[in-house]
């Protein structure tokens, strides 16, 4: 059935394992980045990053351990997990930058998004009436749904390329960590969070439009 | 084949094997120093069909000797058993009306089967079928068979998977591994002497269809989505032939056979082997007679491609979906495998050549290819091939049951496994000591939507306040693709105890009480055969007594000596029809050696009367 591996904590035997993956998998909150041998950066070479990926997974898959001691095995079980959770969340820069972000003391969860951001009033607005003149069958409102979803996709790409501005700056500033650059570098952070929060609610915005737009022409 | 002396049954020699447990044909293969090789088992036995029978006399048998079971009594031969696994009755109601499955009386969280009067779980048919392919692979190798691979259509759930290790544990198999099937047949394939490049597997069995889109990097086989229907495949295609055959049948003669197992069985081969001999021919004739009477129905290739358009459909709706979720355009893959006995068809491969925009590869046999990259696969677990590595995903997603009945998502669909989600569950209630969490696989939004899969009880939590409580779970989902679950106590930093009831499926304890029986059932057998073979050699020594009373040396024989024999004579019959094997060889021994004089007169009876050369 269901079997049962012991949840955290040493693994009793196991010592051939790599130690600096088996400090990860027994730590509380693993660090993903030295999983790959990385410093903290929100821009990240992902040829590289796959690079390591394929590296590290011939090292530790379980395939390679299948006659190993149960120790080893599932040492190897739990630092696969971890290491493709890992390459999931870096090779996504937003997950990426989420993952930064709670990792300084952020809070990132979904619920943050259900706020309309304030400059998004009016068009939120606009698109509420767009929906609902399509639902009442009016299909004059397609191209206003049109129009509102070129508009987010842009919005979106001009988030994503503030973003990747914003990612490249904290880089460098996080570098220098003592006395003031500490505090300019979370002040970027705040302001990452922001746009984050902003792009995953016009990313909800376009998923609608997209949905009534595909949907059976009422 | 070598002799029985020369076999090595040494451990270290043991053999470790791929296994494709299809659902209408299965095979062993191996890693022979060349490369992976399909075992052939007595007679040449290379595909063993997935057809299980219990015959009268009390015993299971499997292939060929089942499939000829099931045309004379029904109703002790099941086939496509692998559509069962991992489902409860209520899963299988739409099943009913087209296979011949008959469900026993009392079902609980696994289906239970009636055949030819006893009750069995898919898991132990399918046992069957991987013990026969167990005995071939020994008897290929000349070596113990007791570690293997086996294949799983890579839509399978967590039950559906869970089903197929507990089959193989009945068998008597340590299960290294459950492999997908598309991925094994693209490590079959040799792909990789192409370094780079996007492959997509489409596989149409007999029961289920799979697609798999893999990018290959230096030997890395890494699966970037995957998509199926593990009850879509070349039977589908029968059931819609067959229907128009007892449709024509319930026409032309008047009678609805549609209730005879025994007739439909044999229309269902009729129209089968029409179905194949369309794949070659532009036009083929189901033909069939009962009774004195005949049936013959023209078939030509656009009438059955037209019947079969919808089903065809149905694979490309989950192709474009792969797709999608591979984030890929068709013409970014750049080759396609084609895998399982329906990709024959031509519209299939049509279909599939026009989706994808290249022509697929055929080269390999498409029955043969996923036991070979299962083969190759148990070569990387024993570490015999060392460059390649799978990195496949989980097909569905993993969620919790949260308020209003609706599924929180913890491990999406198409994550590389081994993958992994916590989840930290506090009590509601002041004292509460249990919290049950509900486990679901599966798209959908809603609990009822989804694949219940299991439900996990967190027993013996330190009675506090309400909400005080932590316990983080952990959900890690193996490089089989199935579910562990682990829970911890976050302030004790403790191990938390959790209790799993699987919604489907066997518990541990009736894989244990299975594996019991079919290794007492084992020993049964063998100690059956045992008293069989005694009795066989003291009916030769029996019959060889007989004769030689005829013959003058009795007569010549001493007085005591004649006693002797009589009197061991007597206690071997009275042993002979008890089952103590030893004493009915103990006996033979003993009657031998009174026989000795006698013996010996007989050479010298026979040697004078050669020298006469009269006949004895
Ligand atoms: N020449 C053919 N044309 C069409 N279908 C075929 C042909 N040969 C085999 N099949 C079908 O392929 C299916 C079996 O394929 P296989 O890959 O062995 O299945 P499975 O993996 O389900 O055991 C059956 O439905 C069979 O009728
Ligand atoms: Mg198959």
């Amino acid at each position: 059935m269901h079997q049962t591996i012991s949840h955290n904590g040493r693994v009793r035997d196991g010592e051939g394992f790599p130690a600096e993956i088996r400090a990860q998998v027994e730590s509380v909150s693993p660090d993903f980045y030295a999983l790959f041998g990385y410093a903290e950066t929100l821009g990240i070479d992902l040829d590289d990053l796959q690079k390591i990926f394929y590296e590290r997974s011939r090292q530790l898959h379980p395939d390679r351990f299948a006659r190993a001691s149960a120790g080893e095995r599932e040492l190897s079980l739990r630092a696969s997990s971890l290491l493709n959770d890992a390459y999931r969340t870096l090779r996504d820069p937003l997950k990426r930058a989420e993952y930064v972000l709670s990792r300084h003391g952020f809070d990132v969860g979904q619920q943050r998004s259900n706020n309309v951001p304030p400059e998004l009033l009016e068009e939120v607005f606009e698109l509420n009436m767009a929906l609902e003149e399509l639902r009442s069958g009016d299909e004059d409102a397609r191209d206003s749904l049109e129009a509102a979803r070129a508009n987010f996709l842009a919005m979106r790409d001009e988030i994503d390329c503030g973003l990747s501005g914003a990612f490249a700056r904290w880089d460098v500033a996080s570098r220098n960590r003592a006395g003031e650059g500490a505090s300019a570098a979370r002040a970027m952070l705040a302001e990452i969070r922001g746009s984050l929060n902003r792009r995953r609610y016009i990313q909800n915005l376009l998923r609608d439009v997209e949905a009534a737009l595909a949907g059976p022409a009422a | 084949m070598a002799n029985l002396l020369q076999i090595d049954f040494g451990s270290d020699q043991d053999a470790v094997v791929g296994i494709d447990l299809g659902t209408t044909n299965s095979l062993v293969a191996w890693m022979d120093l060349t490369g992976p090789e399909i075992l052939e088992g007595p007679g040449d036995e290379r595909i063993v069909q997935s057809v299980v029978a219990y015959t009268e006399a009390g015993e299971f048998v499997v292939g060929e000797a089942a499939r000829e079971i099931l045309l004379e009594q029904p109703e002790r031969a099941v086939y496509s058993v692998k559509r069962l696994m991992g489902q409860s009755a209520e899963d299988i109601q739409g099943e009913l009306r087209l296979f011949p499955f008959h469900l026993a009386a009392d079902q609980d969280a696994v289906l239970r089967l009636r055949l030819g009067g006893k009750t069995v779980t898919p898991p132990e048919i399918s046992a069957e079928v991987l013990k026969r392919l167990k005995a071939n692979a020994e008897y290929a190798t000349g070596k113990a068979v007791k570690q293997a691979v086996i294949t799983v259509p890579a839509y399978f759930n967590d039950a559906q998977r869970q089903a197929t290790r507990d089959a193989g544990r009945i068998a008597g198999l340590d299960v290294l591994r459950l492999v997908n099937e598309p991925t094994a047949a693209s490590l079959a394939y040799g792909l990789d002497k192409r370094k780079e490049g996007v492959i997509a597997v489409y596989d149409l069995g007999g029961g289920t269809f799979d697609i798999s889109i893999l990018r290959l990097h230096n030997g890395i086989f890494e699966v970037l989505a995957t998509n199926g229907d593990t009850h879509l495949g070349g039977d589908d295609v029968d059931n819609l032939l067959l229907a128009i055959a007892l449709e024509d049948l319930a026409t032309e003669w008047g009678e609805d056979v549609a209730a005879n197992h025994q007739i439909v069985q044999r229309l269902r081969r009729a129209v089968i082997r029409a179905k194949e001999e369309l794949s070659f021919a532009p036009g083929v004739a189901i033909q069939f007679s009962h009774a004195g009477r005949s049936y013959e129905r023209a078939l030509t290739r656009e009438q059955f491609d037209s019947l079969i358009a919808d089903f065809v459909e149905k694979t490309l709706v989950s192709c474009r979906q792969c797709l999608k979720d591979a984030s890929l355009d068709p013409g970014e893959i750049d080759e396609v495998v084609m895998v399982g006995g329906s990709t024959r068809i031509p519209l299939v491969r049509l279909a599939v050549e026009r989706l994808f925009r290249a022509k697929p590869h055929t080269e390999l046999n498409p029955d043969e290819v996923v036991a070979l990259g299962a083969a190759v696969q148990a070569g990387i677990l024993t570490g015999s091939v060392e460059d390649k590595l799978l990195l496949d995903v989980t097909p569905l997603s993993l969620g919790i049951e949260v308020m209003g009945g609706v599924v929180a998502k913890l491990i999406h669909r198409n994550t590389t496994i081994p993958a992994s989600a916590s989840e930290t569950f506090t009590t509601a209630v002041d004292g509460q000591q249990n919290v049950l969490i509900h486990v679901v696989q599966g798209e959908r939004e809603l609990v009822k939507d989804c694949r219940s899969l299991a439900r996990f009880d967190l027993k013996h939590i330190d009675p506090l306040p309400a909400g005080l409580a932590k316990i983080e779970v952990r959900f890690l989902i193996d490089a089989n693709g199935i579910l562990n679950v682990t829970a911890r106590d976050v302030r004790t930093g403790k191990e938390q105890s959790v209790e799993v009831k699987p919604s489907y499926g066997l518990t541990d304890a009736q894989v244990e009480a299975m594996i019991e029986e079919s290794f007492e059932k084992a020993e049964a057998d063998l100690h059956e055969r045992q008293v069989r073979e005694a009795r066989v050699e003291a009916d030769s020594i029996l019959l060889a007594l007989e004769k030689a009373k005829g013959n003058q040396a009795w007569d010549a024989l001493a007085e005591d000596d004649r006693e002797r024999i009589e009197r061991k004579h007597n206690e071997l019959l009275t042993v002979y029809h008890s089952d103590n094997y030893d004493l009915i060889r103990t006996k033979i021994g003993e009657l031998n050696d009174s026989t000795m004089a006698l013996a010996e007169n007989m050479m010298n009876t026979a040697v004078n009367s050669a020298l006469k050369g009269t006949k004895i």
